[in-house]
């Protein structure tokens, strides 16, 4: 924990500036590695910096039928919140900027406040198709909640099962990577459990197959619909930044290792080694979860989001829940 | 306006027919195909007229449609382009004279590039685009 007011403000304004920049390289690295598997070439890898730079430069349009004050709010909040999350998600070798404060339960409702800066916005423009759009968010956001609390109470589950003190608590987590915990059988369901996370992860980013509430062929962007111009450059600041923090949860939940610890590498090297070894890891996890999926799938309709999550991502992570007990009471007896 | 110098690498377009028979919307579609991949260049399709930045319009805008692409020109944020895709938008076409048109599309909101045939080729529509961003970095370099 930083302890001194100065200190603290210097790493939040770390934390934004790097989530920003990484979460729009992500982008780019997605456009790129999707533009291949389509067998084309794709953009330079900072188009979404040319995007946001020419969305800044661009007029605002507020719809006449718009609430004015919530609709320009609205892609403050979600960016504000998207960056609050990695202020409690370790990076790298780093403690999180707030850590102590707040734990996984924490960052869990802290997920869902952009998602529902969006929903307000969606609904502010006035807009049939943003409150379509709004009313699709909703019900996504409710169906991945059961899902993802249940790949984080295992977790949890698991640490305070072997003795642990915090099972809740990142830094816990981080000190106990939680594949040296399990026998054979445990980590098969940590493992269906990983899956359920990477799929879970799609539908928090809104990117296909789980993007039915901005569908750009049916609803025309659906919640962002109204958006132009500067608040639009927000929200695809807004969608860089969570994409890091989703990774970044990936990354603290289920690979919480520092290549300089195992290397012995120590000071500032160690740091910077730590340092591109997490920015590789959430690569390869957007890799996963966003470019593969996405380029495999077409978009679900939003009865199938509700039931891929609630019956067969649940059964699933059940299933990966059970597995983790099982193998822990075979390991007492 | 003022034009950003990151306009033109970060065009996104966004489609209206007017009154088209979809020959155009084809050859579009043909144009953003992996063979001819404007996304290497910041171009993407978009789905609504507020995000846009180049308004593709294609058909002789009949008279149901005409006050439609000026609610639609309107939408699209300043700085904008308009590209006219087809012969239909530039003269009427095979529609020329008829009585149910209040095209072509330049009689109706202003055109910057103009792609004539019937339908255009990708490649036709490429250049125009090319066109599009010449005027860009000229109205650029005279601002």
């Amino acid at each position: 924990m930083i302890e001194t007011l100065p200190a603290l403000l210097a790493g939040a304004v770390l934390v934004a500036a790097f989530s920003i920049i990484i979460g729009l390289l992500l982008m780019g690295f997605d456009r790129i590695v999707a533009a291949r598997m389509q067998a084309r070439i794709g953009p330079p890898l900072t188009q979404p910096f040319t995007d946001v730079r020419k969305l800044l430069a661009k007029e605002n349009v507020v719809p006449e039928n718009a609430i004015p004050w919530l609709f320009n709010l609205a892609p403050i909040i979600a960016l504000a919140s998207a960056i609050t999350i990695l202020f409690y998600l370790p990076i790298g070798g780093f403690a999180p900027v707030l850590s102590g404060g707040g734990d996984l339960i924490l960052v869990m409702y802290l997920l869902t406040l952009p998602a529902l800066a969006l929903v307000a916005g969606g609904f502010a423009s006035g807009s049939p198709y943003a409150t379509v759009g709004a009313q699709r968010e909703m019900v996504t956001m409710i169906a991945y909640e059961f899902p993802l609390a249940i790949v984080v109470v295992a977790i949890a589950w698991r640490l305070a099962a072997a003795g642990i003190s915090l099972p809740f608590s990142l830094a816990t987590i981080g000190a106990n990577p939680v594949w040296g915990l399990v026998g054979p059988l445990g980590a098969i369901g940590l493992l269906i459990l990983l899956i359920v996370l990477l799929i879970v992860t799609p539908a928090e980013l809104s990117r296909v197959p789980f993007d039915t509430p901005e569908a750009e062929t049916e609803l025309a962007g659906g919640i962002l619909v109204e958006y132009s111009g500067k608040n639009l450059a927000l929200f695809s600041l807004t969608q860089g930044v969570k994409t890091v923090a989703m990774a970044s949860l990936v990354v603290a939940l289920f690979f919480p290792y520092r290549l300089a610890a195992i290397a012995g590498i120590s000071g500032f090297v160690g740091a910077v080694v730590d340092l591109l070894f997490y920015i590789l890891l959430i690569t390869l996890v957007a890799f996963i979860s966003v470019s593969v999926i996405r380029v495999s799938m077409a978009r679900f309709r939003i009865n199938q989001v509700v039931s891929v999550y609630w019956i067969y991502l649940a059964i699933a992570g059940l299933a990966g829940l059970l597995l983790v007990m099982v193998d822990q009471i075979m390991g007492v007896v | 306006m003022k034009i950003p110098s990151s306009f033109n690498r970060s065009l996104w377009v966004f489609h209206l027919n007017t009154g088209s028979c979809n020959g155009c919307e084809i050859e579009i579609v043909a144009t953003i195909t992996p063979r001819y991949d404007p996304e290497r260049f910041g171009i993407r399709l978009v789905g609504s007229p507020k995000h846009a930045d180049v308004l593709l319009v294609t058909g002789p805008v009949t008279k149901k449609m005409a006050p439609r692409v000026r609610r639609v020109f309107e939408q699209v944020p300043d700085p904008k382009v308009v590209m006219c895709i087809g012969t239909c938008g530039q003269s009427g076409g095979v529609f020329y004279d008829s009585y149910n048109l209040d095209g072509p599309i330049d009689q109706v909101i202003p055109v910057d590039v103009y792609v004539p045939g019937c339908p255009p080729r990708p490649e036709a529509i490429v250049f125009g685009v090319v066109k599009a961003l010449q005027k860009l970095e000229r109205l650029e370099a005279e601002q």
